[in-house]
């Protein structure tokens, strides 16, 4: 390998890192808030928009990031609506990951038992109140390491963008490789940076994960 | 006295199996009524009727002349006015100790944060657990945590208060420190129904005996000591030589 080569791509590789985490974050940000509302929707069994989250959760869950992709890109401008390659990004990832934290929140909140609700019903809360104050609290909390789990996920996911043509980490390894046919150093500093990008987040969850279990809710 | 909580031919069954039929009963303010029977006959399945957690097939279940329906948005209100004590404890296992016994007040009753930490405080220190308050429920034996159920239940201000088996998951030597709680909760004329299998604490305790079985009010009477001494149907007197080693 050469190590020119390696440090003259450094900037290329760092700067593509920043947007790969730019939209990464903004499209988990979006799946949690996606995951939240579903997981409260099928949890109260609201009539119809329960239906529309199960469809919602299966069709996502079914297709290949790439499909959901080029679909928002290329398709939805057929029908008129304009969308920055960016936005792009920011939605498909959301999308994708919302219905996986849907499945994640929603396993929490079932593992509460029952008899904690209606403890909570017997001080008189009402249903919502018994969701945000008791339910909610809990089933986050044994939710962390399927939420974990599906950040790394979703970070690894990013990697498909480069087909829609933003300058993320396998983007600019392709791209690089194209032009100058170094592969070796490209991919090299490829793999480097995803490391870069998942470690940290990876062992900040199993550190949180462990704290978790050692404050062991429950009797 | 005045009536407080009143049934009238309560029926409740679960599919085809039927669990309670044509129940009757009156609670006057400050009496303590005590229900036993043998287990799978139906008393928690009433106490769990009352405060609503349960549909009823037929008959009114009113408390201060309110009926207490299921599902229905008014209940909320109702349940102030029942305070339920489980054989579980379901304390909030996230919430410190004081946070469990001020959440409704608080969030429910909306009422001042200080005067609710003040009550709180008084009736955790009437208990023996004051020195625990900040503690959260995982760290507290299960006789601590029953009393800490007890005071969050107290703290709503509840007219009539319902205890399902509440001592049945103690180990022995604390089954006496919540049992003592609640006979000082009795004699300080509060109105409780009691669901319990400690039958010397049920003759302490009790004003009235309700024996359930199979579903059923078999005996209902005021004469506690020679119920326990002599009970007139013959069901009962099966139920309470169970409890006899003769």
């Amino acid at each position: 390998m050469d190590k020119e080569t390696l440090v003259s791509y450094i900037p290329l590789y760092r700067d593509a890192l920043l947007l790969t985490l730019k939209i990464g974050w903004q499209g988990i940000l979006f799946s949690f808030v996606i995951g939240l509302i579903g997981a409260a929707i099928t949890h109260f069994k609201v009539k119809v928009l329960k239906t529309i989250v199960g469809i919602y959760i299966e069709l996502f869950r079914n297709t290949p990031l790439l499909v959901q992709l080029f679909f928002i890109y290329f398709a939805l401008p057929k029908v008129g609506v304009k969308i920055t390659a960016e936005a792009c990004g920011v939605l498909g990832l959301g999308l994708l990951g919302g219905a996986y934290m849907i499945e994640t929140f929603r396993s929490g909140l079932e593992s509460i038992p029952i008899i904690q609700t209606e403890s909570s019903y017997s001080l008189g809360m009402s249903k919502l109140q018994t969701f945000w104050y008791i339910i909610l609290p809990q089933a986050v909390s044994i939710s962390v390491p399927g939420l974990l789990a599906n950040v790394i996920f979703l970070l690894k996911e990013t990697s498909v963008f480069s087909t829609i043509s933003l300058m993320d980490l396998m983007f600019t390894a392709k791209d690089l490789i194209g032009m100058y046919a170094k592969t070796i150093e490209c991919l090299f500093l490829l793999v480097v940076f995803y490391l870069i990008m998942l470690l940290p987040v990876s062992i900040i969850g199993a550190l949180i994960e462990r704290r978790l279990r050692y404050a062991g809710f429950g009797d | 006295m005045s009536e407080l909580l009143k049934v009238t031919h309560l029926h409740k069954e679960f599919g085809k199996n039927v669990v309670l039929k044509d129940i009757n009963l009156t609670v006057k303010k400050g009496e303590v009524v005590v229900i036993i029977g043998p287990s799978g006959c139906g008393k928690s399945t009433f106490l769990r009727c009352l405060n609503g957690l349960e549909e009823l097939q037929d008959g009114v279940i009113t408390v201060d002349g309110l009926p207490v329906e299921a599902n229905k948005r008014e209940i909320t209100k109702l349940r102030q006015k029942i305070g339920m004590v489980f054989q579980s404890y379901e304390l909030f296992p996230h919430m410190s100790v004081l946070d469990n016994i001020i959440l409704a007040p608080l969030k429910v009753q909306r009422r001042n944060k200080e005067e609710a930490v003040r009550e709180a405080t008084e009736l955790l220190d009437k208990v023996g657990l004051l020195d625990k308050k900040d503690y959260f429920p995982r760290q507290l034996s299960g006789g601590q945590k029953q009393r800490v159920a007890i005071v969050r239940a107290l703290l709503m201000h509840p007219d009539i208060l319902l205890f399902d088996e509440v001592t049945a998951a103690l180990d022995p030597e604390m089954v006496h420190e919540v049992l003592e709680t609640m006979l000082a909760l009795a004699r300080s004329g509060s109105t409780m129904l009691i669901v319990t299998h400690e039958m010397a604490f049920a003759k302490a305790v009790a004003d009235r005996i309700v024996f359930i079985d199979k579903g059923e009010i078999v005996e209902e009477t005021t004469d506690v000591a020679d119920f326990f001494k002599e009970p007139s149907t013959p069901r009962a007197k099966k139920f309470l030589s169970t409890f006899t080693y003769e």
